[in-house]
């Protein structure tokens, strides 16, 4: 079972990354824009918004196991930018405060 | 230039320690600031806590938070000290000052703009309680975003 998951990752991995290679940098844009819509609804794509800026959160503190929860899906790894919308500067504020509560055991550094 | 910073200092007793051994470790740490020149400013207790993992195979913990304010040495002391009581099966200190201070120019900041552009429009500078944003309609993409793909 573990083995399965692992070459599934590992497949996925690869793809994306010969993609991207072939792609070049004209096309990256318009990749990015087509996997974040296309996946789940193809007709009309709901622009996703940084939660922190959109709540005005000023500061994302480490004790806020409730609001970082939001942002460690079941494999408690960190949500990735292109699914939760953040924006690069709260999503960066976002991993120290998720590696400080880890260190803490407010949050998992791996699922079990 | 070296003005005083403040400290957030976290740290986890096991749970089965009695509560005067938590007192007591709450009283070393505040006789080492005041011997090195610092200021407990707060100090709070969260209590009994599920880990989120286990902790030399403890499931859950006591903890304890304590806001100092004092010099980088002080600090050092402090983490010298938690490190020998066996005890604390683990601790943080994380420096709060600067990121507390940027917070709130960012806040201070975005309150002025706020009220500058309110102003302007002629409203008054405070938002009331039942106002209706104008772009309250497609406002609620954040939420469905981090829904998709859980």
């Amino acid at each position: 079972m573990a083995f399965a998951k692992k070459t599934g990752s590992g497949g996925g991995r690869g793809r994306g990354g010969s993609s991207s290679r072939t792609g070049g940098g004209a096309a990256a844009g318009g990749d990015r824009g087509g996997a974040a819509g296309g996946q789940r609804r193809s007709l009309f794509r709901r622009r996703k918004v940084c939660k922190f800026c959109a709540d005005k959160i000023d500061d994302i503190n480490y004790k806020d196991v409730k609001l970082l929860q939001g942002f460690v899906p079941e494999r408690a790894k960190v949500l990735p930018r292109r699914i939760s919308g953040t924006c690069a500067k709260h999503q960066r504020k976002l991993r120290v405060a998720i590696m400080r509560a880890r260190v803490l055991a407010l949050l998992p550094y791996a699922a079990e | 230039m070296s003005a005083p910073r403040r400290y957030e200092l976290v740290y986890i007793v096991t749970p089965d320690a009695p509560e005067e051994q938590v007192a007591a470790i709450h009283e070393q740490v505040d006789q080492t600031v005041q011997k090195m020149g610092g200021t407990l400013e707060k100090s709070e207790n969260w209590g009994r806590r599920k880990l989120a993992y286990e902790i030399q195979h403890h499931k859950d913990g006591v903890y304890v938070l304590e806001v100092i304010v004092g010099s980088g040495d002080l600090m050092k002391e402090i983490d010298r000290k938690l490190k020998v009581v066996d005890q604390v099966i683990r601790h943080l200190v994380v420096r709060v000052d600067e990121e507390q201070r940027v917070a709130d120019r960012t806040r201070t900041r975005r309150q002025d703009t706020q009220a500058r552009r309110r102003t302007a429009r002629g409203l008054p500078p405070v938002p009331t309680e039942g106002e209706r944003r104008r772009d309250s309609g497609d406002d609620d993409g954040g939420e469905i975003g981090l829904e998709a793909e859980i």
